[in-house]
């Protein structure tokens, strides 16, 4: 089945009111080119679960997000998200803030559609006591720990950028780290996966980390798609157009003017 | 050069951090800021030669900075769920029982100031050894309690029973001194001194910390100071002074 698509089509998938996850981590590797379509669109009132970084700060920017599912928000080389901490503390966003484990653990519960799996993380810290929902459960074997079940995190919907993808949707990361994105796909109604360059063959180790095609709906060519976040090997971060956005989030003026730029870039 | 020179603070404190790495043994450390960093990279060049040193992103790099193997964040999660770790953080509150804050301060619905987030706190600090990192002690960190629990304390770790088998907080290192907890015979271990650095008083830790520390009724010792080959190491692995500027004085 051939998937290729450009990026509006494929983000045409997208409803309002979807749980959507985002690959990458803080500013590395997100699927800038998808978030830059979704802005296109009239798609809003979503829950974004992320590793949050620039992917977030421009939803809420935009007014499109009800809720963010998140571990931590940064720039990494900058280390707080403008907009996410301004959606904050006007009190304009739901937050849920879990561990980053137990987001990977939530992520892996629906990968594998059991409805929680027990983890340690999270006991004892307020994670419990601002996520109300959240339950206990008692190990059913001799040692009766009490451990906390975290909920799967059904997405659907998830964007992610690749560095290599076919046309039938296998992808491959290049980078020192593939992040989450694998779970992020296997959790997800539909992915839609934007790649730096797609390839016919392969020529790469065949370990090298990825996601294959049946967890892949919709694959766009975008060169250049994580920036100005960071694709190692293919680029790095764009460290001076971050600075930029993140000084024009102070001023409501400034940023309207580098929004538009940058959606028209 | 060392030759003959004094140790600054910020050596003295490298030193505290490699400290709290004595006995680790071949485990993952994961400092997080320049100082901790140091120190674990002069634990390793000196008492605690098998720990491995995480770069904080997917690399283990040895003593010299150079990559040892390769751990990305998923390999990280797996290892600290496993118990083979020891993290340093940073925290922008804490309270007597080592609770640690860095996701908001204020009202959690609408934060005065959002900041990073819980990261992975929670869990490092329910399955393996913790220890923090403040350069600038003073009563706006050192607070009665914290507007949010990220880091585990020893009062939350109570209430758990066996599930907080693996909880320990370790030790505190600050510009004024070094400190661990311990339990005043009943109730939660608290915060005590363990050490003054050089040329800080019990009233100096007093001024700047938002409750009672345990630990002054009797001589306080000194932190130690660096051996001439510390002091060396310390100047080889950061020529350009770096440590100066995360200590506050």
């Amino acid at each position: 089945m051939d998937k290729r698509c450009t990026a509006d089509e494929a983000v045409s998938r997208l409803r309002s009111g979807m749980t959507v996850g985002v690959g990458g981590w803080g500013s590395r590797r997100k699927p800038m080119a998808l978030v830059k379509a979704l802005l296109r669109t009239d798609v809003t009132n979503l829950t974004v679960v992320s590793y949050a970084g620039p992917d977030v700060g421009l939803l809420l920017a935009a007014g499109r997000v009800r809720k963010v599912v998140y571990g931590f928000a940064s720039l990494d080389s900058i280390p707080l998200e403008p907009h996410f901490r301004r959606a904050r503390q006007a009190g304009a966003v739901e937050a849920v803030e879990w561990d980053e484990g137990m987001l990977q653990t939530g992520l892996r519960a629906a990968a594998q559609r059991v409805p929680f799996l027990p983890t340690r993380a999270g006991l004892g810290s307020d994670v419990v006591r601002f996520d109300p929902t959240l339950r206990t459960v008692t190990s059913p074997y001799a040692d009766g720990e009490e451990l906390l079940a975290v909920p799967a995190l059904p997405l659907d919907a998830a964007l992610i950028h690749a560095h290599r993808a076919d046309a039938r949707g296998n992808c491959r990361f290049l980078g020192v780290d593939p992040y989450f994105d694998l779970l992020f796909a296997r959790a997800a109604e539909t992915t839609i996966v934007s790649c730096e360059r797609l390839v016919e063959g392969w020529d790469l180790p065949l370990h090298t980390p990825g996601i294959a095609r049946p967890w892949v709906h919709a694959v766009v060519e975008a060169r250049g798609g994580a920036g100005f976040t960071s694709c190692d090997p293919d680029y790095g971060r764009d460290e001076a157009t971050q600075e930029a956005y993140a000084v024009a989030a102070k001023d409501p003026d400034a940023w309207a003017r580098w929004y538009a730029d940058w959606m028209e870039a | 050069m060392s030759d003959g020179r004094r140790a600054t603070r910020a050596d003295i404190c490298a030193v505290a951090c490699a400290e709290a790495f004595r006995g680790d043994g071949e485990i993952l450390v994961s400092p997080m800021g320049f100082v901790p960093r140091l120190g674990a990279r002069l634990a390793r060049r000196t008492f605690e030669p098998d720990l491995m040193l995480s770069d904080g992103e997917a690399t283990v790099i040895d003593e010299h900075g150079a990559v040892e193997s390769w751990m990305p964040f998923a390999d990280v999660f797996e290892t600290l769920w496993s118990g083979k770790r020891h993290v340093m953080m940073g925290a922008a509150q804490i309270d007597r029982f080592g609770n640690q804050n860095i996701s908001c301060v204020g009202d959690w619905a609408r934060p005065k100031a959002q900041l990073i987030g819980t990261r992975g706190a929670p869990g490092n600090t329910i399955n393996h050894p913790t220890s923090y990192w403040i350069g600038r002690h003073s009563p706006r960190v050192f607070l009665p309690s914290v507007d949010v629990v990220c880091g585990v304390g020893y009062d939350r770790a109570a209430t758990l029973g066996d599930g907080a088998r693996f909880h320990e907080v370790r030790r505190v290192i600050t510009n004024l001194g070094v400190f661990d907890f311990e339990s005043p015979g009943e109730g939660p271990a608290t915060l005590r001194v363990r050490s003054l650095h050089p040329g800080v008083s019990a009233s100096d830790v007093e001024a700047a910390t938002g409750f009672a520390v345990r630990g002054f009724d009797g001589d306080v010792p000194a932190t130690r100071a660096p051996t001439p080959g510390e002091l060396a190491l310390l100047d080889e692995l950061d020529p350009d002074g770096r440590r100066e500027r995360e200590v506050a004085t």
